[in-house]
């Protein structure tokens, strides 16, 4: 008599605060958002695994939610760390779209900022600058690059920390209107954190970006030619490896940005080389093609072997 | 007497979400939307105050929610309205205003009569709230 009872009891229950899974991944399509992650951007198979799990902790919130689960709203504030060119503002764009999609922030705009954006230049400047831009950033996502310079500790009369302020208190209670994304070099922003540790604590993910691989370079390069329409020849793709194996050594190499800007200076002495022969049909083939001589002509090659024969 | 004055003012008022909802459709529009506050509910004073500057690329309306929280915590005392303020070409003023916060008694409008030349009668009105100085019109918040 017992059995039957508890049955349907469990049956009824289960009957309310069911939720289809798979329906509700659907309806909010971060399948996509996630696929077009994968598909964009190369490697940082950290940075993607720990979108997946931000993205997965969301739908679970969002059901918990529905189901009238949930006690609160749930702090998605989040700090991104590594080298220049390493994607961070790229995937920061990205997480506005998920957040957006599930529905925990409600335009999906970024506003992205500076120090300068935040930061005023006399006093009583800094506070209504501050508060303008957390007002433009209402419902959307506030990205914050090179956060660390925000804090300035050898200035005691820095109008930064009043920035600070500011914002750690709407960080705090207006939670569910913005999300803010702090973003900057990895052993700078720990610093930045051990002297505010208000911000840690409001922050709940905490995003590494490592560098690229050669070969992630590689394949970044040949990704950003794709979009333009333009090709390697097989010469030029084996200078090119050798290229970005020599600028790495070099200072100031910011992993993707550098390949672009290197990409752009290659293009540009391709239109150089093809303008210089005037007699000539040309293909779509020749205009869309890059040789080796094109990537060979570059200045990092000539430093390259100078330090060689320096050190050597 | 309860002032009339811009768009939803023969509605009861607004409540906050409502208001919200309002800024929201402003915002959709494209429209930059400012606060303004007076304690002179004269219909023909057009130059009510600003709170803080017209606030341009606004993408959601807590923003604007935040400012008249602030607005009616000083002026919580005074007539506060909501201004959507159209830039296009054409337009370039003001396409929607309506009132958001009141004071909570208004003493209403004394009507002046003026016997001039030939049985001519010349009418003015006076709010009785405005008899008292600027800033001690409605009692303080």
């Amino acid at each position: 008599m017992t059995r039957p009872a508890t049955k349907t009891e469990e049956s009824g229950v289960t009957a309310v605060e069911a939720i289809d899974l798979r329906k509700e991944f659907e309806a909010v399509d971060i399948a996509s958002v996630l696929a077009q992650l994968d598909r964009e951007l190369i490697g940082l198979a950290p940075v993607k695994t720990r979108i997946r799990e931000i993205a997965s902790l969301l739908l679970v919130e969002r059901i918990r939610q529905k189901m009238a689960l949930a006690t609160s709203f749930p702090t998605l504030h989040m700090s991104f760390t590594g080298n220049p060119g390493t994607g961070k503002t790229t995937v920061a764009l990205r997480m506005a779209g998920i957040l957006h999609r599930l529905g925990f922030v409600r335009r999906g705009h970024v506003i992205s900022v500076t120090r300068d954006d935040l930061v005023g230049q006399y006093i009583g400047h800094t506070a209504p600058k501050t508060k303008e831009i957390l007002k433009k950033a209402m419902g959307g996502v506030l990205f914050i690059d090179e956060a660390y310079y925000l804090y300035r500790p050898e200035n005691e009369r820095d109008y930064g920390q009043e920035a600070i302020e500011i914002l750690l208190q709407v960080m705090e209670s207006q939670r569910e209107d913005l999300v803010v994304i702090l973003a900057g070099y990895g052993e700078r922003m720990e610093k930045f954190f051990q002297s505010n540790p208000g911000f840690r604590s409001r922050i709940a993910h905490h995003v590494d970006f490592p560098d690229y691989s050669d070969d992630e370079l590689l394949a970044i390069a040949d990704l950003m030619l794709v979009a333009q329409k333009y090709h390697f020849s097989s010469d030029a793709r084996s200078a090119f490896v050798r290229y970005i194996a020599a600028r790495k050594t070099q200072p100031l190499f910011s992993n993707a940005r550098s390949i672009r800007n290197a990409l752009d200076r290659v293009r540009l002495r391709q239109a150089n080389r093809i303008v210089s022969n005037l007699d000539r049909i040309l293909t779509s083939d020749d205009v869309m093609s890059i040789e080796a001589e094109d990537v060979l002509a570059s200045r990092v090659f000539v430093v390259a072997a100078g330090a060689g024969d320096g050190t050597g | 007497m309860r002032i009339t004055q811009g768009c939803f003012s023969f509605l009861p008022d607004l409540t906050d979400e409502q208001i919200s909802a309002q800024v929201q459709y402003c915002l959709e529009k494209g429209w930059a939307v400012n606060i303004e506050f007076t304690d002179d509910p004269h219909p023909r004073n057009t130059y009510w105050e600003m709170w803080g500057l017209p606030m341009f690329d606004l993408r959601d309306a807590a923003g604007i929610m935040k400012e008249l929280a602030e607005c009616r915590r000083v002026y919580g005392d005074r007539y506060i309205r909501v201004c959507g303020f159209d830039s296009s070409h054409g337009w370039e003023s003001v396409r929607i205003s309506f009132i958001v916060n009141r004071p909570k008694e208004e003493p209403g409008f004394r009507l002046d009569r003026q016997e001039v030349a030939g049985r001519n009668v010349r009418y003015s009105t006076r709010a009785y709230a405005a008899t008292r100085p600027e800033g001690e019109r409605y009692g303080g918040p």
